[in-house]
């Protein structure tokens, strides 16, 4: 399949047109979607028009931009005007947003055209798409294997070459451990340089929308497209999108690169090997390896899973039955949102919701969430200490490679899958996972590569690097 | 602080989230949600009073913008999505009578 920036180019100079672009995705979306369950709903008739307007436009002579007639798939927690946006919940089928998120329309600015909604774990919690209402996703590498998640639609879209790029969302690694899981590159941008307006909240101070590719190029392509200050999000950061595309080959000369023990310790065998080939690689390309212990990390599950769950129950009471998507019908208010929360919802989001009313409550408030965030800061302040010493950190991704269904009933077991990636999070930082070297089955390992706020650009250097020594050129 | 949860403490939790639970959920939910609070155990050991506890990672507090009209959402497109509308108004059930 071909990558984004190639398809762009190709539209720009009329080697092919954005409908001939769109039906080839469709093609590709309809030979497996049956079998993989990566999209919940396809505008294809909204997605006809906006290629047909690119196409024309082409013809009149017109710049379209870096994303001209690149089809797209996005996360089914992203609002898109009119088009069925359900979270993969219950509690919301059926419910058509009133408007677009700012990053759809920075997409469709830029020339993309968004194919439809993909699958996600129920309000984005969960590391393996088996908490959606709508059935898993099926990792396209291995069918009997999950994709990961949240995000595992949006990987699936692009690991299964149905489209070059997609959007996800990624609070504790849901973007990353998809990635890792379908052998693709995904970036967890800092805190704010995405708008996440009109991304349905699951932990506010944590959430962040983000790219799926095949190329570190078309991570940065699209990174660059939708990031940048929105006055619609109070979280947005103040400076406009930063220049990415430019130094993705700059290379990693002379950088200082932290190898993290937090980060890698207590994975499977495979990966940590994965991890010491691309730390070799790095150093081949000169950069100089420094080995860290930073222990705080590892109190970043823990402070996770009381944050998460304390800011989703706050979020997620706007589901009442009041405004959007379901109603269950009783005699007073309060039976009519009792009934409707608890059809409307899974058990992971009930789980959640009852840890975090539980976490905020009188008495329980200040040893559970206060001592969290209080830990929030504590590992920002060990990330700090870190970059004082070096330009980036290295790590695995995830413990291991693509789990099979049901191999973690248990909450705890799942929640332990994102202990390398959630520190990132809780810090608001970058960090990237790029696919390196393959696991048992022959199934890919990711490689994280983590950065100090706004080093985006150093981390696709840094990937572009393992890429290219992965054979990827 | 004990981490372990009872019965009634899930029980009370779910009732201020607005969630009914079965009896054979209400012991499922206890048993895994003791479990991430036992996990947390390894944060509750620490003492932290020295820190300032983080809630936005760069800072940024009180953003505000100028105080004048900026577009809004159509009210009949809003109210068109919701379960039920009246008079331009969301509809809900009898809101009086009832001891939360």
């Amino acid at each position: 399949m071909k990558t984004a920036v190639e398809i762009a180019n190709d539209v720009q100079t009329g080697a092919t047109t954005a409908v001939a672009q769109l039906d080839a995705a469709y093609v590709a979306i309809e030979a497996r979607n049956a079998e993989l369950n990566v999209f919940l709903h396809l505008d294809k008739e909204g997605a006809r028009k906006i290629a047909q307007a690119i196409d024309a436009r082409v013809a009149a002579g017109e710049n379209i931009g870096p994303l001209a007639g690149v089809p797209i798939a996005i996360k089914d927690n992203l609002c898109q005007t009119g088009i069925p946006t359900t979270c993969s919940s219950k509690i919301l089928e059926g419910w058509k947003p009133p408007y677009n998120a700012t990053v759809i329309d920075r997409l469709v600015a830029a020339g993309a055209v968004p194919v439809g909604k993909t699958n996600l774990d129920e309000f984005a919690m969960g590391s393996s798409t088996e908490n959606s209402a709508f059935g898993p996703t099926r990792n396209p590498l291995d069918p009997s294997r999950v994709p990961g998640g949240s995000s595992g639609g949006s990987a699936a879209a692009v690991a299964g070459d149905m489209t070059s790029i997609s959007l996800g969302s990624d609070t504790g690694g849901s973007i990353r451990q998809p990635a890792a899981f379908c052998g693709i590159v995904g970036m967890k941008p800092t805190y704010g340089l995405v708008s996440r307006y009109g991304l349905i909240a699951f932990a506010s101070s944590l959430d962040q929308i983000g790219p799926f590719s095949k190329t570190v190029m078309d991570s940065a392509v699209l990174l660059e497209a939708i990031a940048g200050h929105d006055p619609l999000d109070s979280t947005s950061l103040p400076e406009p999108s930063p220049s990415l595309v430019s130094h993705v080959n700059d290379g990693v000369a002379g950088k200082r690169i932290g190898l993290v023990k937090e980060l890698y310790e207590g994975a499977d065998e495979s990966v940590i090997n994965a991890v010491m080939g691309a730390v070799a690689a790095l150093k081949e390309a000169g950069a100089q390896i420094v080995e860290l212990s930073i222990p705080e990390l590892r109190l970043g599950l823990s402070a996770y899973y009381l944050i998460a769950p304390a800011e989703a129950s706050s979020n997620l009471a706007r589901f009442d039955g009041v405004r959007f998507g379901l109603r269950v019908d009783a005699e007073d208010v309060t039976a009519m949102m009792e009934a409707t929360r608890t059809a409307g919802f899974g058990a992971e989001v009930k789980r959640r919701i009852m840890l975090g009313t539980y976490a905020l409550s009188a008495g329980y408030y200040d040893a559970y969430y206060g001592q969290a965030l209080k830990v929030r800061t504590l590992t920002i302040n060990a990330f700090q200490k870190a970059y004082a010493q070096v330009d980036m950190l290295i790590g695995a991704t995830t413990p291991g490679v693509a789990f099979k269904f049901g191999a973690k009933s248990d909450p705890m077991e799942m929640y332990l899958n994102d202990v390398f990636t959630i520190p990132t999070n809780l810090a608001g930082d970058p960090a990237v996972s790029v696919s390196f070297g393959k696991g048992e089955e022959n199934l890919p390992i990711g490689v994280q590569l983590l950065g100090p706020g706004r080093s985006e650009a150093s981390l696709y250097a840094a990937a572009r690097v393992l890429e290219i020594a992965d054979g990827r050129s | 602080m004990s981490p372990s949860l009872s019965r009634d403490d899930v029980a009370k939790v779910a009732k201020l989230a607005r969630l009914r639970l079965t009896e054979e959920e209400l012991t499922t939910f206890t048993g895994q949600l003791s479990g991430v609070l036992e996990h947390a155990n390894d944060m509750n050991s620490l003492d932290l009073s020295a820190l300032q506890p983080t809630s936005n990672p760069f800072g940024l507090t009180n953003v505000t913008r100028e105080d004048v009209i900026w577009k809004s959402l159509d009210r009949d497109a809003v109210l068109a999505e919701a379960p039920d509308a009246q008079d331009g108004r969301f509809a809900v059930p009898r809101i009086l009578g009832e001891a939360p």
